[in-house]
């Protein structure tokens, strides 16, 4: 399988899901963002970082990069998208898919292992995913997901909630909230599900000497699914 | 422009003889613009005039130096032609007049020094300390400095991995904030600031010069006073973002062999930067000042030369390469001019709108530069406080571990590093909160551990004993995850060098981090001088950090501090000699801030290292911790938080008292957890190699017991010792 992990200016978590990528089997290409095409890929994947250092607001200014039109272009033949933490907000900047990301509830950049329930209905990300509830990492400013309650609904109503903070044990609740995020909520798909944002990044636990190894199960799951 | 007299030389922070002799070796008055320049060099934070007589006797050499002292930072070889490349810097008086920009450029500054020598940066460590917490500006300054270091590590993506937060009231009116880096580098591709042949372009590279930090090296040489406030605006301003540019660029440019000379513009900015090439290649250079990419208009030459503007490089560059490296430049959106070229005048000559406006030998500004022989005051060994039963009646081993674990110095610091990103770049494998933290070398089998330390009050009690024991701590920090100490790194932040104490505090902890660095054969490679740390005429504690390096040769023998199997036992190695003053336990619990620190004995400190080091090697220990604050039982207790595992200690029968045991710091101690099948195997070893050890207690579960002492639940003593920070900072 083929992947493509754009690089913009800031961008900081590009070769890490490179390495992971590669480490799972995919041929993984590096993007500059001020070209116009996509190489031939199954997968892109816009990474976590600073782009354009945060300013105007996370992930703006990202979003309106040369890339973008082919990426929307890819996304809306049904092309598969993964937005990780800054590559999350320039998916919602894009409009690709529904909502905010507000500042963390307590004003603090938060940088731990977090859990999460995996949705594993109708999409290729967590169908038979053999973990459903995944020790995964956080390390964000902006990532209190927000959005209307009629969006809500509809993508509750749809399906389209990808993945939600838990404890070790799968409950979700206020006290597995790391920052403040509307019913939990760390990542969403758009309404084909072909698009996944969310604010964990799997590329950084990928091996037992790391802070967990689950973002092993995100990969080769997504690989099986995608052959 | 204005005639330079005397009084503009003092107010440029220069003394008068200074003054008479600029005016002596130049043969004639300086201008503005050359006194600004000469202000700048010969400032203590430059020239490092009161303190060079004595750093020139440092151990700097070693087998697995590359470079020591002198570039923009050291440089060590990690074998496979791997070199890291480290310094640890300090940014104390920015950061207490503004917190946030004043720690977030001191990262900032520390990440170019490494990257400029070619490597990439693969991890931060800071050490930051503050006034009492019960000083009502404490807390914000915390916040403000948490937040910069974040700010800015964050951003740029280089995990900060490890740290050191203390408070103490001698820094109720000056914090200190020492960053560190570390990059990885291969060995044949190191980039040095010594310029070398004629006409050769100089480049100047990365943000536009504006305004900010005009005079910050001066500020820094200068002790505080009633308006600090004033002196916000020559605070630098920082942008991690434009740095994340500059560092991809100059690793882009790098690919080749296009760069003869590169040096970042820190201290000092342009003057400095461009003396220092010049100097080391003796050579002279031409800059034409308006050619410099200004962001603010009708920019003088004065302000030019002395901004301290961040995020900028200059380089001296092959003829003809000029076209590729703007291509490169161009590409990350950066600024990039041609600014002058190298000369064989041997004067750093500026021109401004075809104006000659300064025109200085070079070596007037470095060779030149005062340096004193300051008088310094020896330390007498305080007399030992003779403690007694009665000082520890009506006291419980128990109550006394609870009320240390949530005190200001040894609780947990969660709440700092949970707001530095210490995972990016995906090499993490041990994160804060440990012994050291540890990044594989990526893609290899082996790993870095770094760590940072300082310990004020015993350098404060007696500066040489002080000086050698955090030598020592740092390199039983490294030995604890199993790593093989290379070399050091140090930031010497003390008071008034004109004070004969002071001086002496100086002098005597450097000479015992000397004396220690030399025995266990762990050099010093780079480092940096922060003197007139003092607010109103008083000084702060004498605070030397040091940075330490060592090499895990396959990651996967490191190892880490939690406790983890119950069944297991546990010995300390090192002999326990009942030493209680200076401890946590006689100043927080029996308020005696008096006594000697503990003694070092260097010998035992490398035997009892060495052994733990193969001990763990040969995989026969399951965690490691060294004992520090608080002694053994806090020790113990950490190991436990940790790894949620209890201890049932034996009945102590030795012939200290209970609370001389579990409390005194002696030093070279070790607490280990071995396997029960292995120790009779472990016991051998230290037989063998002369290891003093006790067996004191069996890993179990939840709780801690102690005989005649009520249970401790290890959940409850997490809470605590996590707590406290927490609420601290909320309320």
């Amino acid at each position: 399988m083929k992947s493509s992990v754009i690089i913009f200016p800031g961008s900081n978590c590009d070769r890490d899901m490179d390495v992971a990528l590669k480490k799972f089997g995919f041929k993984n290409k590096m993007v500059w963002h001020n070209d116009n095409v996509i190489p031939k890929s199954d997968l892109v994947v816009l990474p976590g970082g600073f782009s354009y250092g945060d300013y105007l607001r996370c992930g703006s200014i990202a979003a309106k990069s040369n890339i973008i039109n082919s990426v929307v272009e890819f996304a809306n033949k049904g092309g598969l998208v993964i937005g990780i933490c800054n590559g999350f907000q320039i998916l919602i900047e894009t409009g690709l898919v529904t909502g905010a990301l507000l500042r963390n509830k307590y004003l603090k950049f938060i940088c731990k292992n977090i859990f999460v329930k995996a949705n594993k209905t109708h999409n290729k990300y967590f169908n038979k995913i053999k973990k459903d509830i995944l020790e995964l990492h956080i390390a964000h400013n902006d990532g209190n997901y927000f959005c209307s309650e009629d969006d809500l609904k509809s993508m509750q109503d749809n399906d389209q909630i990808a993945v939600r903070y838990c404890d070790s044990n799968g409950e979700i609740s206020e006290n597995s909230n790391p920052n403040g995020s509307i019913q939990n909520i760390a990542g969403v798909f758009n309404e084909k599900k072909n698009i996944l944002g969310m604010m964990p990044h799997p590329e950084r636990v990928i091996d037992n000497c790391l802070s967990s190894n689950d973002g092993s199960y995100f990969f080769e799951n997504l690989l099986s699914n995608m052959k | 422009m204005i005639e330079v007299n005397e009084k503009i030389a003092i107010d440029h922070g220069l003394k008068k003889d200074e003054y008479k002799k600029i005016c002596e070796l130049l043969k004639r008055n300086p201008n503005l613009t050359e006194l600004g320049i000469f202000s700048a060099m010969w400032n203590e934070h430059c020239s490092y005039k009161s303190s060079k007589k004595h750093l020139k006797k440092l151990n700097t050499k070693g087998k697995k130096v590359i470079q020591g002292p002198g570039e923009n930072a050291g440089v060590i070889d990690i074998g496979d032609d791997d070199a890291i490349v480290f310094k640890i810097e300090s940014h104390n008086h920015p950061s207490f007049i503004e917190p946030y920009q004043g720690a977030a450029t001191g990262v900032g500054g520390i990440l170019r020094d490494v990257f400029t020598m070619g490597a990439r940066p693969i991890a931060n460590l800071n050490s930051i300390h503050f006034g009492s917490t019960s000083n009502k500006k404490t807390k914000s300054l915390l916040r403000g400095v948490v937040q910069g270091i974040g700010g800015y590590g964050n951003c740029i993506g280089v995990p900060t991995i490890a740290g050191q937060t203390s408070f103490d009231e001698s820094y109720n009116g000056n914090i200190l904030v020492n960053a560190m880096t570390l990059g990885l580098v291969k060995k044949d591709k190191i980039f040095y600031s010594k310029a070398a042949g004629l006409n050769k372009p100089v480049i100047y590279v990365g943000s536009k010069t504006g305004r900010d930090g005009i005079h910050g090296a001066s500020m820094a040489s200068a002790k505080f006073d009633d308006k600090i406030e004033e002196k916000k605006p020559t605070v630098q301003v920082g942008d991690p973002f434009t740095e994340k540019l500059l560092l991809e660029a100059c690793l882009e440019l790098m690919r080749d062999d296009s760069i003869i000379a590169i040096q970042d513009m820190g201290a000092a900015g342009l003057t400095s930067s461009s003396v220092e090439m010049a100097s080391k290649g003796k050579l002279g250079i031409e800059l034409h000042l308006d050619k410099v990419p200004c962001r603010e208009e009708n920019m003088s030459p004065y302000e030019i030369m002395l901004s301290e503007s961040q995020e900028r490089m200059l380089i001296v560059l092959e003829n003809g390469k000029e076209k590729k490296a703007k291509e490169i430049f161009d590409k990350w959106n950066l600024d990039f001019s041609i600014i002058g070229k190298t000369t064989n005048s041997k004067n750093i000559e500026l021109y401004f709108d075809k104006n000659k406006v300064a025109n200085i030998p070079i070596n007037l500004l470095s060779e030149e530069a005062p340096e004193y022989d300051r008088k310094w005051k020896k330390s007498k060994l305080p007399q030992k406080i003779k403690f007694t039963k009665k000082d520890f009646k009506n006291l419980k081993i128990t109550d006394v571990l609870k009320k240390i674990l949530a005190s200001p110095n040894v609780c947990s610091k969660e709440w700092i590093w949970e707001q530095y990103d210490h995972t990016v770049m995906g090499d993490t494998i041990q994160k804060p909160g440990g012994d050291a933290g540890v990044v594989r070398v990526h893609g290899s089998g082996k790993a870095i551990a770094a760590t940072v330390d300082s310990s004020a009050s015993y350098c404060y009690a007696h500066p040489l004993s002080g000086g050698k024991q955090i030598v020592c701590e740092t390199w039983r920090n490294l030995i604890c995850v199993g790593a093989e100490p290379i070399a050091i790194t140090n930031c010497l932040n003390f008071g008034n060098p004109e004070k004969p104490e002071n001086m002496g505090e100086f002098v005597e902890c450097v000479e015992g981090l000397n004396e220690a660095s030399k025995y266990l054969d762990f050099p010093v490679v780079s480092g940096n001088v922060s003197f007139y740390n003092e607010t109103k005429d008083k000084g702060i504690k004498p605070t030397p950090t040091i940075g330490g390096v060592g090499l895990i040769k396959n990651y996967k023998d490191m190892i880490t501090m939690d406790l983890k199997e119950t069944g297991n036992i546990i010995l300390v190695v090192g002999k326990t000699e009942g030493h209680l003053d200076q401890s946590i336990f006689a100043k927080e619990v029996l308020n005696e801030k008096k006594g000697p620190p503990p003694e070092i004995n260097l010998f035992n400190e490398k035997n009892n290292g060495e052994t733990i080091l193969k001990l763990i090697k040969d995989n026969l220990i399951s965690s490691a911790h060294d004992v520090s604050l608080g002694g053994i039982i806090t020790g113990i207790a950490k190991m436990c938080i940790k790894g949620k595992k209890g201890m049932n200690f034996y009945k102590y029968k030795g012939l200290l008292d209970k609370f001389e045991f579990f409390y005194s710091e002696d030093q070279g101690r070790y607490i280990i957890e071995v396997k029960k099948e292995n120790v009779d195997k472990v016991k051998k070893i230290l037989h063998k190699n002369s290891n003093h050890y006790d067996l004191i207690g069996e890993v179990i579960e939840d709780n801690i017991l102690i005989n005649d002492e009520p249970t401790l639940s290890v959940d409850k003593l997490a809470e605590l010792n996590k707590n406290w920070l927490n609420k601290y900072m909320v309320n």
